[in-house]
């Protein structure tokens, strides 16, 4: 039976298993928005700007584990959902984005409407597609959804030009997948994986490192027990914040530029280091030359090119991380079976007795107020009364990082932050697909003053599709993070900050039909946070907190790991942190 | 990253499914990620759905290894093989039209006829010569004719093929009728 490309395309959706787009329409592709009026079983949120359908679907993608999916029109509408792109690249996130296209014939002529769609996401997508025959729209998109879920996961673009979406097709849809240039390998080599276990065994200083691809691979569980097994310290990237328990003995919390001291400590003094699904960022690695150097660097990655791209690594295996850590716990757990070698053991004994020292000096810390609420107590407090049970979102800046310093998280899937892109305005968004993925949960946006004013427009889709994200700003009246290098590392030249109290987030949020809630004092936070999740509408709770707050440790950009800023800096340590400044 | 190795070049050959995109796919690669391409050619193969690019790359192992990953990364492509250290055989076509006043045309076709190039196109003022060969020899041809005033070049890249192996017949390719064309242009340069 012959029906319109449009109509293709939303019955594909639909076998593909999708129940929900985020979009917004235009004149290319009016053809799938008149299919949608009567199509069952597909619902779709109207967004107020394309990125933020891309957004969205990301949150919805990263908290279900299933493929997000936007449609946006064409031109301004494609150039707009860029920056979403290159986000969900950049976060190895799993989405399908549809956009329209100029009719096939027009393609080319600097027709209304019409940008070089495919040329343009080229370079922010894993893959993109240019629809030019109709009978290729299911093979397309079946192969879209199977080349974003599968290997290492990312955004996939198919563009659909219109005449295509008009005209009648049969629909085409292959039983099969089968692709001869693309074969993620998942099963680790296994002798690779002896050899990882070999080393773990021996390991006097063994620190395990995880990132994003163990959320990605659902890994959580292979992952404790590889730790309890061998009763590995480990610490986690952003990325993969919620992959282990924070509350866990073993979990040294965050590392990185803004890690905790003792992730940090423990990695550079490390014999062994396993990284698990994580590529070695240089927000993670500081300067590479100095970054663990006396470790023998275990890599798991299904990415090839994630391996010794940063740091050269002496055992490289390629698979999935929930694979290959299944066989690795075997493989450790046989290693094991002996008992430790002699002097294994008492080394074992003094790098948890380092560990735990480090810990009880340096955790991370804050000066308490009376008076100003500090950031760092608002997240104690969420993550004190949602128990830790709650999605986070965030934007990006300081807050970004107190929330992945205070927020002690419990489970994978629960997070979403921009990590590699650094996205501003991330947030609302990103809050509004995870809520429409967890209809009835708690989902948080911790965002910041300057990044929740990027796609505050957004409340309104919050209000109208009954989706009722709670953000928190953490208002500390500008670019805290700008300032806070400028403060470090720019000698407190401070320029282009400030973001004096406008708009009145309050005021706002009711004008777009949200509650909006406000904090200025420390004892006001907790009423006002209960408040808050008891209210069923979307609520901004605007809390203003001190704007001097500055986020450390801090391992300038470039530094090594044993350069943190501990506290405010004393000139002697401004100067250095400026030496080792390699650009903002 | 530490750099162990100096800067060489190198000759990839990359086997793509034949479609629209492909060749800005991989030209974007490089250019995204700071690498550069001293050629690229490319054409079909015995397989009319799958074309093969051989692109010839500066650059030290790091920078090598780097790209060939992400080559692979690129879901249109299908295999990669980095020909520098294999055996094989590299050939360049390059058209030269060099001045030709009488006190040197014999001068010229002397020089064309060692190195096997062919006059192409005459006019009472120029010869059009067509060579072939690896670059060292085109090199030096161009050396030679520089003298007498070369006043355009136009060459194709390089293209590049592993030899057969010593005793048996290489795995895979089932045994098809050459095509003979293709197979006496190589066969006719070997040296
Ligand atoms: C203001 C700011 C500050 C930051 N500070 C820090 C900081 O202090 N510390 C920090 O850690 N980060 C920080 N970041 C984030 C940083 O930029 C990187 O995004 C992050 O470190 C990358 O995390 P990751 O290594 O887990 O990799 P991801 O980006 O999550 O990548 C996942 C890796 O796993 C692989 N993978 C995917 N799926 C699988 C699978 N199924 N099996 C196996 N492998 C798989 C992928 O190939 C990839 O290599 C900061 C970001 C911002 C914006
Ligand atoms: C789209 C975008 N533009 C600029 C930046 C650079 N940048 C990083 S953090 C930051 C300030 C963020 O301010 P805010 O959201 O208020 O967070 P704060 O640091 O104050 O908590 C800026 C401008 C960015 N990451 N993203
Ligand atoms: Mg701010």
């Amino acid at each position: 039976m012959k029906m319109p490309g449009a109509r293709i395309v939303l019955e594909c959706l639909k076998r593909q298993g999708v129940d929900l787009i985020f979009g917004l329409p235009g004149g290319a592709v009016l053809p799938i928005y008149d299919a949608l009026y009567d199509f069952e079983g597909l619902r779709h949120i109207l967004v107020r700007q394309e990125a933020a359908a891309g957004h969205a679907a990301e949150g919805y993608a990263r908290t279900s584990g299933r493929v997000g999916v936007c449609l946006v029109t064409s031109g301004p509408a494609a150039t707009n959902l860029v920056t979403a792109l290159q986000d969900a690249l950049m976060d190895s996130i799993p989405i399908v984005a549809f956009t329209g296209q100029v009719p096939t014939h027009l393609i080319g002529n600097d027709a209304f409407q019409e940008a070089d769609n495919v040329g343009i996401t080229r370079s922010c997508t894993k893959h993109n597609f240019l629809v030019k025959d109709g009978n290729d729209l299911g093979p397309i998109i079946r192969e879209a959804f199977h080349i974003a879920s599968t290997g290492r996961p990312g955004p996939v673009h198919v563009d659909l030009p219109k005449d295509i979406l008009v005209k009648e097709w049969d629909l085409v849809w292959p039983d099969k997948i089968q692709m001869r240039s693309y074969n993620p390998n998942y099963d680790g080599h296994p002798g690779q994986i002896k050899r990882a276990a070999k080393l773990l065994a021996s390991a006097r200083k063994p620190v395990l490192y995880v990132g994003g691809g163990v959320i990605s691979s659902d890994a959580s569980a292979e992952l404790r027990e590889l730790a309890e097994l061998g009763q590995f310290p480990l610490t986690q990237t952003l990325m993969g914040l919620g992959a282990f328990p924070m509350a866990h003995p073993l979990s040294l919390d965050m590392l990185g530029m803004h890690g905790s001291y003792y992730a940090n400590m423990a990695v550079h003094h490390s014999d062994v280091l396993v990284a698990v699904g994580a590529r070695f960022d240089d927000r993670v690695t500081g300067k590479v030359d100095a970054f663990a150097p006396n470790a023998e660097i275990v890599h798991i990655d299904i990415d090839p090119s994630s391996i010794s791209k940063n740091i050269k690594v002496g055992v490289p295996i390629v698979g999935d991380c929930r694979r290959v850590l299944g066989k690795l716990v075997e493989a450790v757990r046989e290693e094991l079976r002996g008992g430790p070698a002699p002097g294994v053991h008492e080394g074992r004994q003094q790098w948890a007795a380092q560990i735990a020292e480090w810990k009880r000096d340096f955790p991370f810390r804050y000066e308490w107020s009376d008076d100003v609420v500090k950031p760092q107590y608002v997240m104690q407090e969420i993550s004190n009364v949602t128990g830790g049970e709650a999605f986070i979102v965030t934007g990006v800046g300081q807050h970004q990082m107190w929330a992945a310093q205070y927020y002690r998280f419990k489970h994978p899937r629960m997070w979403c932050t921009s990590g590699g892109l650094g996205t501003m305005g991330y947030g609302l968004p990103t809050a509004m697909g995870v809520q429409a993925a967890n209809p009835g949960k708690l989902v948080v946006n911790i965002d910041g003053d300057g990044s929740f004013a990027m796609n505050s427009q957004e409340l309104a889709t919050c209000f109208t599709e009954g989706l009722p994200v709670k953000t928190v700003i953490i208002n500390n009246s500008g670019h805290g993070m700008v300032r806070q290098w400028q403060r470090i590392i720019y000698k407190e030249r401070f320029c282009a900050i400030d973001l004096p109290g406008i708009p009145d987030w309050v005021r706002l949020a009711e004008a777009y039909g949200c509650v909006g809630l406000r904090v200025s004092k420390p004892s006001e936070l907790v009423p006002a946070l209960e408040k808050m999740i008891s209210t069923p509408a979307p609520v901004v709770l605007d809390v203003c907190v001190d704007k001097d707050e500055c986020v450390f440790p801090m391992v300038p950009a470039g530094g090594a790991s044993t350069d943190m800023i501990l506290a405010p800096p004393s000139r002697v340590v401004r100067d250095r942190a400026a030496r080792s400044q390699t650009g903002f | 990253m530490q750099n162990g190795n100096e800067p060489r070049k190198h000759t990839i050959a990359v086997l793509v499914e034949n479609k629209f995109g492909v060749l800005s796919r991989v030209a974007g690669l490089f250019s995204a990620r700071g690498y550069n391409i001293e050629s690229l050619s490319v054409g079909e193969t015995l397989d009319p759905s799958v074309s093969r690019m051989t692109l010839v790359v500066r650059g030290d192992e790091f920078v090598i290894e780097q790209a060939t990953k992400q080559l692979h990364k690129l879901i249109d492509v299908i295999k990669v093989t980095d020909l520098t250290d294999e055996s094989h055989v590299e050939r360049e076509m390059v058209l030269i039209r060099v001045n030709a006043e009488p006190s040197n045309r014999a001068e010229i076709l002397r020089t064309a006829d060692i190195f096997r190039a062919r006059v192409v196109d005459v006019t009472p003022v120029s010869f059009v010569l067509e060579a072939t060969g690896d670059e060292g020899k085109l090199e030096a041809l161009i050396e030679l004719l520089r003298p007498m005033g070369i006043q355009e070049i136009v060459r194709t890249g390089k293209v590049a093929i592993a030899r057969g192996p010593k005793t048996r017949v290489r795995r895979g390719e089932p045994p098809r009728k050459p095509r003979t064309v293709d197979d006496l242009k190589v066969v006719g340069f070997a040296d």
